[in-house]
């Protein structure tokens, strides 16, 4: 971490009117995320982490405090910000392929360059053979694998994950962290990740960052030694021990 | 008319305590269809062989017959459609533009809601004598009505479906980059298009419910002109002619309408 962070949240703070009252969403919340990072982030319901992603992809506004990317305040969406949400959020009506091309579409990419890089990202992902067919042909487990091609597709420096596999089950969910780890290990874009599974976070990350509820704050961040991610270390002590630690800040939160 | 038709497409649903194994397989639908109105006009006929103030069904059939060769079924079906199309096409092309305008600007919404809950409380039919003192006794107030009963039914889906449209699309398209002006035209449309169409075939059945009565205006022909004429002449096969004529156009409409949105609509996951 020489040069200057890809991610800065400064203070951050985001208060929602729930029923009339004040409900501390975030409070005062600041990180430093590097770049080729990848940083999972996880905690109980309510402390926050959602409106944390959400503050970054530019949907939301913080209350006060700042989030800069690349030394810029992020002031609305932007295309170096690619974002994957937990349901998906495919267009139901357009075709794997059409969906893929949907942000080269808006950024105004002829045809031809446009068939060309969502045919890459198809087969990244490895939907080839589902390319002309609609979302509601594919399981649970293709769709998220369409949503990350499609956010792939406009090339973004930065991933930010709403506990993408959330949904998913269990087998499908390991396959998915897998060939996300390898196309990061390829690519090392930096990559925000919110899970509110600890093994996930765990298995994933450099580093973990454990937030706490009411209100919205960051608990503490513990670091991932730079190891394979494979079998072997899902079966390790090391993994083992890291998840308790884990596991112990998520649950024991006073 | 579009209960008629809601009931028609419900899915068959297989019947799930058959046993497997057994090779009795369901009747099929398009027969079961055929003997139930089969067994209508059964009961109708013998209804009216038993003595009630009915016409027997070839009595009806004679005076269809005699209707179509002088004519006058055809002028009064090309009379009536051209109100219900004309009421129907300019209510629901004004209904679709309105409706977007209430869903996605909410000052529109504001000023716009008020009215079209008010007049949605009154009957179209309850507007016809304003529609006469106003609009007179030729085809205006007649069409006026009918485009009123489809835009109110049309107007409301619409707006609906523009509401709810799925937040999240609409933050995958920003955050690939999309605008307003693109997020509007790529997502809410597309996304709106079932209900839309739903709210087009409540308007169509609106603006066929709506034919009858605005007939009353001082007509000279149309089907609900003929029946109210037959009626003075206790014309009861003519009746039954112009009933049965607007329920099978109507229903042929319905299913147009219908055909639309299952090639329009059809990556809809149905529940």
């Amino acid at each position: 971490m020489t040069s200057s962070p890809k991610i800065q949240v400064m203070d951050v703070s985001k208060t929602f009117k729930l029923g009339g009252e004040d409900f501390v969403a975030l409070d005062h919340v600041s990180i430093d995320i590097a770049d080729r990072e990848f940083v999972t982030v996880v905690g109980p319901s309510g402390c926050g982490k959602t409106t944390l992603m959400n503050i970054l992809a530019g949907l939301e506004e913080p209350s006060s405090g700042r989030a800069l990317v690349d030394g810029k305040p992020v002031e609305g969406p932007g295309p170096e910000r690619g974002v994957i949400f937990q349901q998906y959020a495919l267009f139901p009506w357009l075709s794997v392929r059409k969906n893929v091309e949907f942000g080269l579409e808006t950024a105004g990419v002829g045809r031809r360059e446009r068939h060309e890089v969502a045919e890459k990202y198809i087969a990244m992902v490895g939907l080839e053979q589902f390319a002309d067919a609609l979302p509601k042909m594919l399981s649970g487990g293709m769709r998220q694998r369409c949503a990350i091609a499609r956010a792939y597709a406009v090339n973004p420096s930065i991933l930010l994950m709403d506990e993408p596999f959330g949904a998913l089950d269990a087998l499908t969910r390991v396959r998915l962290q897998e060939q996300l780890l390898e196309t990061w290990s390829q690519d090392r874009r930096t990559v925000v990740f919110i899970t509110h599974d600890v093994d996930e976070a765990v298995f994933l990350a450099n580093r973990v960052v454990v937030m706490a509820a009411r209100p919205g704050r960051i608990f503490t961040t513990i670091d991932v030694p730079a190891v394979t991610r494979d079998e072997a270390f899902r079966m390790s002590d090391q993994y083992a021990h890291l998840r308790n630690q884990v596991w112990s800040a998520v649950h024991h939160q006073s | 008319m579009s209960l008629v038709g809601v009931g028609a497409d419900a899915p068959a649903t297989p019947d799930a305590r058959q046993k497997a194994g057994t090779k009795r397989r369901p009747p099929s639908i398009t027969l079961l269809n055929t003997a139930s109105i089969v067994f209508g006009i059964a009961l109708w006929w013998g209804l009216s062989l038993a003595g009630f103030k009915l016409p027997t069904p070839p009595e009806v059939v004679k005076s269809a017959v005699r209707l179509l060769s002088d004519g006058t079924l055809e002028g009064d079906i090309l009379a009536s459609l051209r109100r219900v199309l004309t009421g129907f096409v300019l209510g629901t092309a004004l209904a679709i533009p309105v409706g977007f305008l209430m869903g996605w600007y909410t000052i529109a919404r504001a000023l716009i809601e008020p009215w079209v809950q008010f007049f949605r409380t009154i009957p179209p039919l309850a507007i016809i004598p304003l529609a006469i003192v106003l609009l007179g006794i030729e085809e205006t107030p007649k069409i006026f009505v009918i485009f009123l009963a489809a835009f109110l039914a049309c107007v409301i889906s619409t707006f609906q479906g523009v509401v709810n449209v799925d937040k999240t699309l609409i933050n995958a398209a920003r955050v690939l980059g999309a605008k307003d002006g693109r997020i509007f035209l790529k997502v809410v449309i597309p996304a709106s298009t079932p209900f839309i169409l739903v709210g087009m075939r409540v308007g169509l059945g609106s603006a066929w419910a709506t034919l009858v009565a605005a007939e009353l205006i001082a007509a000279q022909e149309g089907l609900g002109y003929r029946m109210q004429a037959a009626q003075l002449y206790y014309d009861l096969p003519t009746i039954f002619v112009g009933l049965i004529t607007i329920g099978v156009l109507g229903l042929l409409m319905d299913r147009l309408l219908l055909f639309a949105e299952r090639r329009l609509t059809g990556w809809q996951e149905r529940r």
